[in-house]
């Protein structure tokens, strides 16, 4: 890329930041960082420093031009992106301001925070029938009592406040949802057209192709890149975003849940939970497994001895001990001290950050392990040898030759474990010792759900939805971490 | 019966690659005969090996593939044979020897065990009568006691030891061809000299036929009695020895014979191979070595060359032998180096570094407590005297503490006793702090181009790393001038020095290492082994690379290797070492020409040379003692061929003799 355009690109970057910055002061609500918030802002500063930094070495962008080039790879980023991007939408917190009071010039705020994603999905967030209903259902799952006009009591199933409200009866409904459906994906189809056609214009001009030309080349996959697969992969995320919200205004697509709260609703919220502790955790444990495990490799002697020592101790405890033993302290130092907690969202964010620093205090010992042999290989090695030879001070043989080359490592074990600690929120929370009771995670629905197993009929959709969207995900990101590894793996054959 | 064993006709292999095919062997034709030994000689890469692999059909699928060609053994097509019937014929009537005999044997399974193996597959023997002929094997390959070797775990024997095992695994099925690929290329060459005469005897007795794959030409001129000469994927010459050796015809061979260092070449600059090997995925449509040939001509670049076998049986793939081409004259190209000569005035004979009695024991501790119950005695008091522009030379078998003594100087490890005098300071009692600005005089080279360089910095900085730690070089771009003029000392470019060491050859590798090490200006370069890993025409470049800097810089080089080619080509004095302490140490013209000690007579006699074939050997039993407990008395009285009753109480004093030769060696005392 020349100079010109990385000036374009600077500017273009300064400019959206001036209209979000803009619209942050502008909007008439108290913004609202939690703790998690900012740890994942965080994250994706460092992310996207890494990449700007990545771009510039080749040796450093080889690697993950193979791990996009992968057909597989691809689909699986596009589905990991779409779930970030939700997470995402669900991590910029605020409080609406309240209409003002009269006689009084002061502002208040709402009690409840909410997050942008709250906001988009507003219509479905608030549609909340009185108990159980099942997808597409348009009466509730139980008969009750129900007064008739001509004054006698019925026991009947109860239509729905909002699902299907605007059908006469269910005899419409099948064509409801298909006409629904055509229209929808009709949408989605034209979206995806006008995109891809930009994609594709985009590509031509960047390889000074005819636009013919390009799209016979896309068709055939004859590109670097598997943009078929990307746009394909675009295609059925477009298509479910539709299809999904233009149903879910009308009905429970998934069902709603003892309370009445609508199912796809509690999904969606739940994928930051569950994106939360997957890289949260790691960025935690980050710091201990590199600094421990090369300083252990590489020092040897008693530096050495002292950190096998910490970390086989800690190994020997069982991690679901400590982590119960952590998460109840936690639970009891909030109640004891409401003060610090504002809203109640605050006080559920509290003890998920916490859950994911205990988990990943009990974690780092696995990398750890395996970064202090490879320290142990390295220092052998004649290019650290050669760098003591010149008299490189340590600090700088440690950072310029042992780090960089254990670095692959890392990333392969973070991008393995984030699966694992997905699962592993899932079995806790189920255990009870997870995040907060009143937080929405695909653990928490799953032990929701449990009891309802054994009911006849069975209520079998809140489960069902956390399990399918769950088992996307952790899919996802397994196929997403073979790729990388193949990719970083210094013994495949290229 | 006829007398062909193996018939190999137009083979080709070829790779499938995402940068193109890759056509590792390109129609190679050879006969075997039974009982002959057939070398089948080239540098690496060229496919030899791949060769090998396609006779026993064990090419690497799906990415390679046996695109044509016939592998008639006893009149029977290899090729076409379905895979089960293949698999009868490994190991009974093929048999194969791979290089690394560490990697080849299985080490949770005893040595007895795996032979047994070989030998109930093929001979169809069950428990006693089985275990019978592992015994017998075992000792016909020469392993003493085989009784008690049967239970033992590979990490018990040597690596000689493993590859007599490896080879009592092949004959395992009384093969009729022996395939031994490099089979003593990770040996020294003592235990080389043993393995290859237990090779000749054992073909004797058993009348096998052997197929022999090796870059080394000293090897082949042991042992072969035909020799075909690979390149690019292809033999371009085949003879039997004598006449490949005293009459070679492609120009390729000759060039190998000029690049080969030698005694009589000291003082003159090696003959090397200009350019690489050709890549493989090429299409040829002329010589493959034309763009290298000294020779070569039009007709080179555009017809390809046709075999032509003279009467004698002595072919070669060249247009210079084709006899329609006869009456062209072997006109040069271009000038051959010009023979300078190399020999420096002699500067002040001014002691750079000078050794003394310099001791390197690693504890063995055990235990709970770590308690020391014993030393490894790796460099055991060593004395050395390096002057400025001179190359010592340090010889010695593997685990003989050569590489040690380097590292000591270097004070990587902290030597445990003596003295290391550099320009009047004692390295070994300053800290590391007061050692940092002494860093820069000496530096070192490795063995291995591969290792020796961070993959993850471009050359430039790995260049620069060196003088930033040392101060050297000024500002930042005087910095970057000092390094395109390093580059270019070194015989590469300065656009070079954007790249990562991922992209460059081992060759070009060596030379990053020298032009990092010069970096820092140094006055004594320790080059530990630095050719051993690289081909031998590479290794003409690097040779003459450093004997340029010599005489350019005045530098001192301490040049620790077990090939004494090198020694004789390079050095100019020379210290041969044993068990930690050096034996005989004086001139090279004195030591390699009259050596005293008797580990210096066998080491020598042990080289393979290409210039006395088949000379007496005299050969040197058992292996390196282990230096946790070195023999009483002098450390090579039990393998020494004239040990007396005083040899195995006391380790003898030094001898002296004119020019500083010395001996340390009881014969020698006597003899005063």
């Amino acid at each position: 890329m020349g100079t010109l355009s990385k000036y374009r690109l600077l500017i273009l970057c300064s400019g959206l930041l001036f209209v979000a910055i803009g619209l942050i002061v502008a909007a008439p609500v108290k913004w609202v960082v939690l703790w998690t918030d900012a740890l994942i802002f965080t994250l994706m500063v460092v992310i996207i420093g890494t990449a700007w930094m990545v771009r510039s070495r080749p040796y450093l962008l080889a690697p993950w031009r193979r791990v996009v080039r992968n057909r597989i790879a691809a689909g699986a980023l596009v589905v990991l992106l779409s779930y970030v991007v939700i997470g995402l939408l669900d991590s910029i917190h605020f409080r609406e301001l309240l209409p003002a009071q009269e006689g009084s010039h002061q502002q208040h705020y709402s009690s409840n925070t909410l997050s942008l994603l709250d906001k988009l999905l507003t219509p479905i967030r608030i549609q909340e029938e009185k108990s159980y209903s099942a997808p597409f259902a348009i009466q509730l799952f139980s008969k009750e009592s129900l007064q008739g006009d001509d004054g006698t009591t019925v026991r009947d199933y109860p239509r729905l406040q909002y699902g299907g409200a605007h059908l006469a009866d269910i005899s419409q409904r099948k064509e409801d949802i298909t006409n629904t459906l055509l229209l929808a994906s009709s949408y989605a189809l034209a979206t995806w057209v006008v995109i891809s056609l930009l994609v594709v214009w985009m590509l031509a001009r960047r390889h000074g192709q005819s636009y013919r030309q390009q799209f016979k080349q896309l068709i055939r996959g004859e590109m670097e890149m598997p943009w078929c697969t990307l746009l394909l992969m675009f295609l059925v995320i477009l298509l479910l975003l539709f299809i999904s919200m233009m149903l879910g205004v009308k009905y429970h697509i998934f069902g709603t849940d003892k309370v009445g709260q609508d199912v796809f609703y509690q999904t969606l919220k739940s994928i930051r939970t569950g994106l939360v502790i997957g890289t949260l955790t790691t960025l935690v444990m980050l710091p201990f497994a590199v600094v421990l495990g090369v300083a252990a490799g590489y020092f040897r002697g008693w530096v050495d001895d002292v950190i096998q020592y910490i970390y086989t101790t800690l190994n020997s405890i069982p991690g679901v001990l400590l982590i119960a033993a952590t998460v109840l302290i936690m639970q009891a130092y909030i109640a004891g001290n409401p003060e610090l907690f504002e809203t109640m969202e605050e006080r559920a964010d509290a003890r998920l950050f916490f859950l994911c620093l205990i988990l990943g205090i009990t974690s780092w010992t696995g990398l750890c392990r395996l970064l202090r042999g490879e320290a142990l290989k390295l220092r052998e090695l004649d290019y650290v040898q050669a760098a003591h030879a010149f008299g490189v001070p340590q600090n700088q043989v440690l950072s310029r030759h042992i780090f960089p080359n254990v670095l692959h490592i890392v990333l392969i074990s973070l991008v393995l474990d984030f699966s694992g600690l997905v699962l592993a929120e899932a079995v806790l929370s189920y255990v009870g010792i997870g995040v907060d009771p009143t937080m929405h995670s695909w653990g928490n629905m799953i032990n929701g759900a449990r009891l309802e197993m054994a009911r006849e009929p069975m209520v079998w959709w809140s489960l069902m939805a956390a399990f399918v969207f769950m088992f996307i995900l952790v899919l996802a990101a397994n196929l997403f971490a073979d790729a990388v590894r193949d990719a970083f793996d210094p013994r495949a054959v290229r | 019966m006829n007398d062909t064993l193996l018939q190999v006709n137009g083979l080709k292999t070829w790779f499938e690659t995402s940068s193109g095919t890759v056509r590792a062997v390109d129609g190679v034709s050879f006969d075997i005969r039974r009982g002959e030994t057939f070398a089948l000689l080239g540098e690496s890469g060229c496919g030899k090996s791949i060769t090998s692999l396609s006779l026993m059909r064990l090419v690497p699928e799906p990415a390679g593939k046996i695109v044509s060609g016939s592998v008639m053994l006893d009149g029977v097509d290899l090729l076409t044979l379905p895979e089960y019937q293949m698999r009868n014929l490994r190991g009974s009537k093929i048999g194969m020897i791979f290089q690394e005999p560490m990697t080849s044997l299985n080490p949770v399974m005893t040595i007895g065990r795996q032979i047994q193996e070989s030998v109930e597959r093929h001979m169809g023997l069950r428990n006693r009568a089985a275990k019978g002929r592992v015994l017998e094997l075992l000792s016909s390959v020469g392993i003493p006691d085989p009784e008690q070797r049967y239970g033992e775990y590979p990490h018990q024997l040597s690596g000689g030891m493993k590859q007599r095992v490896m080879i009592a695994i092949a004959l395992a099925g009384e093969p009729e061809l022996l395939i031994a690929d490099e089979p003593t290329t990770a040996l020294d060459v003592t235990i080389q000299a043993q393995v290859l005469e237990l090779m000749a005897d054992l073909q004797k007795q058993t009348g096998m036929a052997m197929l022999l794959i090796t870059h080394d030409l000293g090897v082949v001129a042991e042992v072969a009695d035909r020799v075909a000469v690979m390149y690019a994927g292809q033999i371009v010459e085949q003879a039997s020895r004598e006449q490949f050796f005293s009459d070679p015809q492609h120009p390729y061979s000759k060039k190998l014979f000029a690049s080969m260092p030698d005694i009589e070449k000291r003082g003159e600059t090696l003959a090397v191979i200009r350019g690489t090997v050709p890549p493989l995925t090429t299409q040829f449509t002329g010589c493959r070595f034309e763009e290298r040939c000294d020779y070569s001509w039009e007709l080179c670049r555009n017809s390809l060359p046709q075999w032509t076998q003279q009467p004698t049986g002595h072919g070669a793939l060249c247009h210079l032998m084709d006899p329609r081409y006869q009456g062209r004259e072997m006109t040069l190209l271009s000038s051959e180096p010009e023979v300078e000569s190399l020999q420096t005035a002699t500067l002040a004979e001014q002691a750079t570094l000078s050794v003394d009695n310099l001791k390197v024991h690693f504890p063995i501790r055990k235990g709970l407590l770590k308690r020391i119950v014993g030393h490894v005695h790796a460099v055991d008091g060593i004395d050395i005297e390096l002057k400025q522009g001179k190359t010592l030379a340090l010889v010695g078998e593997s685990g003989c503490g050569k590489t040690t003594v380097g590292k000591g100087i270097l004070q990587l490890i902290r030597p445990t006793a003596g003295k290391v005098d550099f320009d009047n300071n004692d390295l070994t009692q300053l800290s590391n702090k007061q050692l940092r600005p002494l860093r820069g005089d000496i530096q070192i080279i490795f063995q291995d181009p591969f290792s020796s360089l961070n993959p993850r910095m471009r050359v430039a900085d790995l260049i620069e790393e060196g003088m930033v730690a040392q101060g050297k070089g000024g500002n930042s771009s005087q910095r970057q001038q000092r390094i395109d003029q390093l580059l270019q000392q070194v015989g590469m470019l300065s656009e070079h020095k954007h790249r990562y060491p991922h992209e460059f050859s081992g060759g070009q590798r060596q030379r990053i290492c020298i032009a990092r090490a010069l970096a820092v200006e140094p006055k004594l370069i320790i080059c530990d082994e630095p050719t051993s890993a690289l081909d031998v025409s590479v290794q003409a470049q690097i040779l003459n690379l450093l004997k340029r800097l010599q005489r350019e810089l005045g530098l001192a080089y301490l040049f620790i290797t077990h090939d004494i080619s090198v020694v004789e080509y390079l050095a100019h004095e020379v210290a041969v070492m044993y068990l930690g302490r050096i034996v005989e140490q004086g001139r090279v013209e004195d030591v390699l020409t009259e050596p005293r000690h008797p580990y210096t007579q066998a080491l020598l006699s042990a080289v393979p040379s290409i210039r006395n074939i088949r000379k007496k050997k005299q050969r040197l039993e058992g292996e390196l003692p282990s230096p946790i407990n070195p023999p009483q008395g002098c450390h090579f009285n039990p393998r020494c061929p004239k040990v007396m009753d005083r040899c195995r109480a006391h380790y003898p004093n030094k001898t002296v003799h004119e020019n500083n030769h010395f001996v340390r060696c009881f014969l020698e005392e006597n003899r005063e």
